[in-house]
Order: structure tokens, then sequence, then C-alpha cells
């Protein structure tokens, strides 16, 4: 198993972020967060699985993705107006790091080093990847007639 | 005097095959058994493919889902008038079968490492026996990861067997759109790579799909550490005689359909990267 968000980080880096860490657990569906609410925690899922989701009119909440072991739950708590975008619904118990955002971001303020490293590493492996994972998705890859290259025979 | 037996050119001479067995795996998509209805062709190994001659209509290539002795096993998704008239067959129809073409997965290349599956849509058709064959052999091999990426939940391939994979290895199972009674993950394939359990300075890719998930799949597995020498993909260009000759899967230097499908990350990213072929 590679070792996720927090393997990604340097070892003295992540025993920085660690020290604001306190274990916390949820039971299976269970809503973390709501979409508009305030992005006042964030969260590191150890094991589990969550839906991000959107709520539309008429469908109730669609997941547009899913955050699984070893990734970061919630980037809305970094930029102002610190309001989640999505919405957050446990799929199966959870286990999980959970941070106090303004006290991290408190942190990040007083020792800009290690708040750089952090935003670049969340910037990377978490908000540059699933803006390449939307779009990746937006050429539906394996749609009708997407597959096959030449002429459909 | 020397009798000489007639002898047919498997390559180029369809041989007559039957229907034996057909399901639908999903709207467009079906899973056709075939068997020799006289001499069989030579073995086909997981990763090759077939040229499989709906009689009246054309031929379109075919990689073998399943293999099990002479029968041979083809998933088919409906997108013309050949492949839609393939998916269709009923048991007892004859087709023509040309092959077997092109090269293998080197599963035993994987001996003694961990073992990373990819599977991208109907692109875990080639790879179904590639994962039967670690399935029957765990002892060779170190963690078995089998990561399957579908558009839809009713889009996904060998469901019935997905229970029995996820039992014996680490298979993860994601869609792009899902529907109400999706409980699973949702997101691109190679987001699974962080839940797979393996090693990357020992192990050995097979990916195969959409070639934009081949490209990214195999950035991903590159930039983890694994070797792009251990990273095999399937690629697929308009497969037409099988035999190298007509030019039509050209890639640069390669004839897929003789070169390929199945070639190592180190021999298909740099043809990949040219726009023009």
């Amino acid at each position: 198993m590679t070792d996720g968000f927090l393997g990604s980080l340097s070892p003295t880096l992540r025993g920085w972020l660690l020290g604001f860490a306190h274990e916390t657990s949820f039971p299976s569906d269970i809503r973390i967060f709501d979409e508009g609410g305030e992005a006042d925690r964030f969260w590191i899922v150890r094991t589990g699985l969550i839906a991000l989701d959107v709520h539309v009119p008429a469908r109730g909440p669609v997941v547009v993705e899913t955050v699984g072991d070893g990734e970061l739950l919630g980037w809305s708590w970094l930029f102002e107006p610190y309001q989640w975008h999505l919405g957050a619904l446990t799929r199966t118990a959870v286990q999980a790091y959970e941070f106090d955002a303004p006290q991290v971001r408190a942190a990040m303020d007083e020792d800009p080093a290690a708040g750089l490293a952090l935003f670049r590493a969340i910037g990377d492996q978490v908000i540059g990847r699933r803006l390449k994972s939307a779009r990746t998705r937006l050429l539906d890859l394996y749609g009708p007639r997407a597959y096959e290259s030449g002429p459909v025979r | 005097m020397t009798v000489i037996a007639p002898r047919v050119c498997v390559a180029t001479v369809p041989v007559p095959y039957q229907v034996v067995e057909c399901s639908a795996e999903s709207a467009d998509t079906a899973t056709i058994a075939v068997e020799p209805v006289a001499a069989p062709l030579p073995a086909f190994a997981p990763g090759q493919f077939a040229m499989v001659y709906a009689f009246g209509v054309g031929d379109v290539p075919l990689s073998v889902c399943g293999i099990d002795g002479h029968r041979l096993t083809h998933t088919v998704r409906s997108v013309g008038a050949t492949s839609g008239a393939l998916r269709s067959l009923r048991p007892g129809t004859r087709v023509g079968v040309r092959g077997p073409f092109g090269t293998a997965w080197d599963l035993s290349s994987a001996s003694g490492r961990d073992l990373v599956v990819v599977a991208g849509g109907i692109g875990l058709a080639p790879l179904r026996p590639l994962v039967h064959g670690a399935l029957a052999a765990p002892e060779r091999y170190g963690r078995v990861n089998v990561l399957i990426g579908a558009r839809t939940p009713g889009d996904l391939l060998y469901t019935e067997e997905l229970p029995r994979w996820r039992a014996d290895t680490r298979t993860l199972v994601t869609v792009d759109r899902p529907d109400a009674t999706w409980t699973g993950d949702v997101g691109v394939v190679t987001a699974l790579l962080d839940r797979a359990a393996f090693d990357p300075s020992s192990s050995v890719a097979f990916v195969c799909g959409p070639e934009v998930m081949i490209r990214a799949t195999a950035r991903e597995l590159v930039h983890r550490g694994v070797d792009p020498d251990r990273i095999r993909v399937s690629l697929e260009r308009t497969m037409h005689c099988g035999t190298g000759h007509c030019g039509h899967c050209q890639l640069g230097p390669l004839l897929l359909c003789r070169d390929g499908p199945v070639v190592t990350w180190t021999h298909a990213q740099p043809l990949l990267s040219v726009r023009e072929l």
C-alpha cells in the first residue's frame, strides 16, 4: 500500500502536521459536512471510503468523487470564504486524523516554510490530482465509440 | 510417394468456429464463446487477438478474454455493423476466426513480483485471462492488484466473477458516473493506485484501456517508481490483416498486429507522445 497524502510529505513536514491531529472515527452513512457549510476542519483518511457530493434539485445528492485510504478530505478550509464546495458522506466506517483548520492556518502563517510546503503538497497531491481527474472524466473515455480507434466496423 | 496433407494458412484464411455460448455484459456489449467446427487454430495466449468474421458482414480484431482448451471467449462491444452483428450472435451460429495474432502478456515476468493490473472500460477483456492465470497460481506472485475503471456501474464487465477476484486479489473498482445503487468508488482508475498494495521497485504492471488512460496510468506508475520496462501496455490501432502486411496498424516503427498489441512502456511512451502517429 502506498502511503497516500502523508507519504508524499517529508518526514519533518509530516511530523509537523501530525502535531495538530487527533484521531477520530465515523460510522457508515454519516454526513461529515454539507455543501456550503463552514470549512473549519479537515481530515486525512486512514481507512474507509467517503463520497463527495453535490445537491442537485430533484436528484438529491449526486456523488462526484470518492475519497479513500490515505487521502486528504477537504481543502476548502485553505481558502476564503472557508466554506465547503461539496458535501461528504461516509460510505463505510471511517478512521481518520482530524485537524482544526484555523489552528493549522495560523501555524502555516507562523512558520511560512512549513506552510508553503504544505500548501504545495495540497496543490499537487490533492487539488491538482482532482483537477486532472475531473478533466479526464470530461473526456468520457469509456463512452460509446470513444475507445475504438480508426474506422468503426 | 509422400502425401502432403492439405494445410490451412490460419493467418489469412478464416477457420470455421461455432458460437457455443453468449451472454450480455451490458446494453451494447456481449461475451461470446466459440469452439472449432473442425481443426482448431493454434493455441492463443492472453493478450493476443483474433480476427473474427461475421459472415456476410466483415471481420474485426477481438482480444481473447478467455482461453479454455480450444474454446475461445471474446467480449465485443457494438460500435459498428460488424461488431454489432457479432454482439448479437446466438449459439449455433458459425463465424470465421483467424489467429492467433500479436504479442502476449508476459505473466512469467511477474513471477515473484507484485502484480498491478489496470483496466479501463472494455480494456478489461484482454486482461481477464491474465487475471485468471494469476488466480490459478497465486503462489508464483507477490501481491496481486486488479484496478478497474468503467463509465457507469452498468458498463462493468464480468460482474459475476468480481467477488472471486476480490476474495483472492486486491480488486478495486471505480466508475466515472455512479447511479443511485452504486456504493463503491467514483473517479478515475489512476486514483485507485493510491490504495493498491505493491512495491513499485519490484512490481510488474499490465495496463489496457483507452490510450489517454494508458498514458495517465503509466505516468503514475513511473512516478511511483515502477520501471518502464516492467509496465506492459496493450495498444490499439486499426488491425486489419493481422499479419503485418497491410500497414493499417502502423505506429511509428511498429506494426501493432505483429509487434504489438502488448509492448513495454519503454517502447510505447515515445511513440504515444507523437500526435501524428
